[in-house]
């Protein structure tokens, strides 16, 4: 049987896999329902499988993955760590999964039980007071907190502030954020020691600053030790101090940013609070600000009033709604569900063994391969092919050949300010055994890359695909499958095989 | 402490590997003064039977929809979801992948966003489709924006009938882009082809079925759009495409809608998925993750992200926008359950919501005090004026333990009286008796 | 060693002085730093361009780089077949690739401002 056939490939017309519930009614002609110019004229080409048929494409299609439940995944940023089978469970339950957002309060109680306990905790745990569970992910975070700022500066007069400055460090989705938040990026430069230039922050700050856009611990996974002095500079100059929280899970419990100057921040509950990645998704970005910020975070606001549980939609200053409906609850109820695990007195175990994880891979691959700011890390840490670059072997090879020695591979090629970075974060949930394999994998891979360098430029030979030609991939653009009986009406200008024409 | 693998040994060992001498030491860089003293305030931990058992004690005080009558709808409907979706879905390899950078080890996902991206476009009619966005009026709000980037005009028309949250994620994301959002009024629940366009229109964006349900009439406002050197953006319901004329048919620029009807459990308002197709000579322009097809060395054929420079990741502040994360796995949900009902089964599906919908309002029209708002067609939605008081009827439904009709006069204050009512394939003739016989019981 | 008929930008493109006109390019260190080429986009004719001003994108699959113009001027000629035969640019990056061809409004559009061959050639040693 061919594994790696398409889900239309496997379909022949005529075939069926479902039946939808028996209609109660006899059914009405379309054409008597509707005007002809509102009919569907050619349906649409879906696969026509069986349900043995679809269950095994899509099994088949499971197994071409890595994920976390069959290997390690230190995609440095991206917090790759156990995600409880428990919370799934939770979130499929139907007394969750099929509430629909339109019921009134009084039938949701326990879901809002759940989503307002979840905002106090989260206030807990950032130091910062009030809180919107509304994102969608984090990147929707970044742009409600943006907004939040740029409202609340609006409010006491200080509109003109539009310039918000970034460490050259941050990553790409901070300025993209901004340019959708009608502001200017302005770079910050980061220091020989990784961390934010504080005389470029004080030399670049000013009457049109409107924050400071700060990961903390940075991407290089080091914590600005300065930040309660870059806190002032910005206050002093009428600023704000914003922190992309992806990196949270290196400091949950041992420190609140709002101790140390931050005014709002988001976090990435698929990070730090461990809901799955998903193959990209779903994520939540819920933001943590300073009270003077309640006003202006969007709608709907969770309330409680004498054991009662409400949904606010009406807030004069509110930004209003960055998306449909309240948020991604479910996955909100899985992050409850994993802090209520840990709880207050656990929850700070969660950063000293992402940090302690992360250090000790950091001791174990410093001979062999060049750490560039080699010191005492957080939860990841960066290093590079230079003790290996006389080989020609790159980064993309390491990569590739860790793929091959059974490892998902770091995030390659991130920071930009390290050339052919690999950004390790190994997380808290991994073993002893499972940190030493890896080590010992990277310092073959060393090893290999002066003995057999061809071993890694042929690298993978295990995976479903060997590399892929992604030049071919864009100038011979593919981003569909071809249908004999295609419901799609070109429209002149770019045909649905090759639509990449200008 | 849950999750947390190291043993006493393995922890000294490793501190002893770095050179510190406890694990205080690893945050020497934190500023004391910054440094949490006691524990944060959150109730203390509880092993996994406990949390579950809340979790069901809370669960237990929600009323959800799936086994009581439900006509709720607004974007979000009750539909039957096959086993096989939850089942497929649930696998972990799925679920615990993150975005495939990787390709070669992620050919599971990227296979089924291609096949996604197939469907998708195969439903809407439309060339290309994107690997998803995070829901309905999100992906509206984005295909608002690239319109204006495509015709760099500042105006966008949206109907009054688009879903009143997608409204609200424009206005939103259109605060300060330098965008006008000009409303198009409705009349008998539907829009009007507006009498001039303005020169500077970026789009016209409609919704059909559009919020009160009504099914507008797609193709001459594009047409219209054309005409004018403006685009046309349509939502729209994927269900109800396996009937209506997709918005290909119809001559649309940009397609999009919310992915929740196809194999997604409403969740309480999300997740979900969205979704995003558009003609091809857009590829470039369009925000989110693409799919593509290719080879490998060997010549074999496999699956990558493409047109990634349009992404925040390389572009940064001139992206198509900020998206990162696509709600792969809502999106995959949505997958498996097309590939299930095939053209046959989401036709048939289609054709029962219309019919219940429709034998419905001939039966609560019969009704003295309900009266229909629309003037044109509907598909599996409609708004009821209702003599005796929006009110009175929701908390006569209440009682009888019925899910619906949604208020409109939150959205629409000039609809003070109107409920809106869905009707889908899983709902019962007893559960359309018990509907009527509640409304016809208010007094 | 680069050709001496043209200047140089420190942003990697060409200026050639021809009979009324400038033709622009970019040099081979811009494609050898941008990889595999997999679109360019070029303004229509009848731009005008300050010198220094963004007239198109250039990607490789992982990256996008603006074009800046050399000189100052209005874009007279685009060279058509260059989109959709990037292997022109990268084989012949400083002839059979160009990009534009531009008529300077006022005196010589700022060529006399950009580098010769040799100084080009030493800001690349930064690199």
């Amino acid at each position: 049987m061919n594994k790696d056939l398409s889900i239309f490939e496997r379909s022949r017309p005529g075939r069926r896999g479902y039946e939808p519930p028996r209609p109660p009614f006899p059914a009405r002609d379309p054409a008597s329902l509707f005007p002809a110019s509102s009919l569907r004229r050619t349906p649409p080409a879906l696969p026509e499988v069986s349900e043995l048929d679809l269950v095994r494409h899509y099994v088949l299609l499971s197994k071409k993955n890595t994920s976390i439940a069959d290997s390690f995944y230190p995609l440095g940023s991206c917090t790759m760590k156990y995600n409880p089978v428990a919370n799934e469970v939770a979130a499929a339950m139907p007394g969750f999964a099929w509430l629909h957002p339109f019921q009134d309060d009084a039938e949701a109680q326990g879901f809002l039980v759940v989503l307002h306990r979840l905002e106090r905790w989260l206030a807990s745990l950032t130091g910062l007071p009030a809180v919107t569970l509304h994102p969608a992910a984090g990147a929707q975070g970044e742009l409600t907190a943006l907004l939040v700022a740029r409202a609340r500066h609006e409010d006491r007069g200080e509109g003109k502030r539009r310039t918000v400055l970034i460490p050259d460090s941050a990553h790409g989705t901070n300025p993209a954020s901004v340019a959708m938040a009608g502001m200017t990026p302005l770079a910050v430069k980061s220091g020989p020691d990784g961390l934010v230039d504080v005389a470029d922050l004080r030399a670049k700050v000013g009457a049109e600053t409107a924050l400071l856009m700060i990961t903390n611990p940075n991407t290089l996974g080091l914590f600005e030790e300065r930040i309660l002095e870059i806190a002032e500079v910005l206050h002093r100059a009428g600023a704000f101090l914003y922190m992309d929280g992806a990196n949270f899970n290196a400091i949950v419990g041992v420190t609140r940013p709002g101790d140390f100057g931050v005014d709002l921040m988001h976090m990435n509950l698929h990070k730090t609070m461990s809901t799955p990645h998903g193959g990209g998704g779903p994520g939540a970005g819920p933001i943590a600000v300073r009270e003077e910020f309640a006003p202006h975070l969007p709608v709907p606001r969770v309330l409680e009033h004498a054991g009662r549980y409400s949904l606010e939609w009406d807030a004069p200053k509110s930004i209003g709604m960055l998306r449909g409906f309240l948020g991604n609850s479910g996955v909100l109820l899985r992050a409850y569900a994993y802090l209520r695990r840990y709880g207050g007195d656990g929850v700070r175990s969660i950063a000293e063994h992402a940090v302690l994880n992360a250090n000790y891979l950091r001791a174990r691959l410093r001979g062999d391969w060049h750490v560039p700011y080699d010191r005492t890390c957080m939860h990841e840490f960066v290093a590079t092919n230079r003790r290996i670059k006389e080989t020609g072997i790159r980064t993309l090879d390491v990569a590739k050949r860790l793929i091959d020695l059974g490892h998902h591979p770091p995030t390659i090629y991130f920071p930009l300010i390290v050339p052919e970075a690999l950004m390790i974060e190994p997380t808290e949930t991994e073993s002893k055994e499972t940190l030493d394999a890896f080590a010992e994998d990277m310092l073959r891979i060393a090893r290999e890359a002066r003995e057999n360098p061809q071993l890694l430029r042929d690298a993978p030979v295990t995976t479903p695909v060997r590399r892929l030609d992604e030049v071919k991939a864009v100038r011979e653009p593919r981003l569909r499958h071809p249908c004999p009986n295609s419901a799609v009406v070109s429209s002149g200008l770019g045909s649905a095989a090759s639509a990449g024409g200008r | 402490m849950p999750f947390l693998p190291h043993t006493p040994e393995d922890r000294r060992s490793m501190l002893a590997a770095i050179g510190v001498g406890n694990l205080d030491d690893l945050f020497a860089s934190v500023p004391a003064q910054a440094r949490l003293r006691g524990a944060p305030d959150l109730p203390p931990g509880l092993p996994e039977p406990e949390v579950l058992r809340e979790l069901r004690d809370l669960a237990g005080r929600n009323l959800p929809v799936l086994d009581r009558p439900c006509f709720l709808g607004g974007g979000m409907y009750r539909h039957a979801i096959p086993a096989a979706v939850d089942a497929l879905q649930g696998r972990l390899e799925f679920v615990t992948a993150y975005t495939p950078y990787q390709p070669e080890a992620s050919q599971g996902t990227l296979q089924a966003f291609f096949e996604f991206q197939t469907m998708i476009a195969e439903l809407t009619g439309m060339e290309v489709a994107n690997a998803s966005m995070y829901d309905g009026a999100s992906a509206f709000a984005e295909a608002c924006l690239m319109a204006a980037s495509v015709t760099g005009r500042p105006r966008v028309l949206v109907s009054r009938g688009v879903h009143p949250h997608a409204r609200a994620a424009l206005r939103t994301a259109t605060a300060h882009a330098g965008l006008e959002v000009e409303e198009l009024p409705l009349a008998g629940g539907r829009t009007p082809l507006p009498r001039t366009i303005p020169a500077d229109a970026a789009c016209l964006a409609l919704q059909s079925p559009n919020f009160l349900g009504a099914v507008e009439e797609i193709a001459p406002f594009c047409d219209a759009a054309r005409g004018a050197g403006a685009l046309g953006v349509v939502s729209v319901n994927p269900i109800a495409l396996g009937l209506l004329a997709s918005p290909g048919e119809c001559g649309a620029d940009i397609a999009v809608g919310e992915g929740q009807p196809l194999g997604v459990p409403p969740n309480y308002g999300g997740p979900s998925f969205g979704f995003f197709a558009a003609r091809g000579e857009f590829v470039r322009r369009m925000p989110g993750r693409i799919v593509g097809e290719t080879v490998d060395r060997d010549g074999k054929r496999g699956t990558v992200l493409t047109f990634q420079t349009r992404e925040q990741h390389i572009r940064r502040e001139k992206a198509t926008s900020n998206i990162c994360t696509n709600n792969a796995l809502m999106a995959l949900r949505g997958a498996i359950y097309l590939a299930f009902l095939g053209p046959r089964g989401l036709a048939e599906v289609a054709s029962a919501c219309a019919t219940t919908a429709h034998v419905a309002s001939e039966r609560i029209f019969s009704i003295p005090g309900y009266a229909p708002l629309l003037e044109g067609p509907f598909f599996h939605e409609f708004a009821v004026r209702c003599a005796r008081g929006a009110d009175r009827v929701r908390a006569a439904l209440a009682a009888a333990g019925i899910a619906g009709g949604i208020p409109l006069a939150r959205f629409y204050p000039e609809f003070p009286d109107a409920l809106l009512f869905a009707f889908t394939e899983t709902n019962t003739e007893k559960e359309v008796d018990l509907l009527l016989g509640t409304l016809r019981s208010v007094r | 060693m680069r050709p001496n008929d043209r200047r140089y930008s420190e942003t990697h493109e060409w200026a050639k002085p021809e009979p009324g006109s400038y033709l622009v390019g970019i040099t081979d260190f811009a494609v050898e730093q941008l990889g595999d080429l997999t679109f360019l986009k070029l303004p229509p004719v009848g731009r005008k361009l300050r010198q220094g001003e963004a007239f198109g994108e250039i990607e490789s699959v992982k990256a996008v780089s603006e074009l800046y113009a050399p000189v100052a001027g209005t874009v007279l000629e685009v060279n058509a077949a260059a989109p959709d035969a990037l292997e022109l640019v990268r084989q012949d990056p400083f002839a059979a690739g160009w990009f534009l061809r531009i008529r300077a409004e006022s005196g010589d559009g700022g060529y006399g401002k950009l580098l010769a061959a040799d100084a080009y050639e030493k800001t690349l040693g930064a690199h």
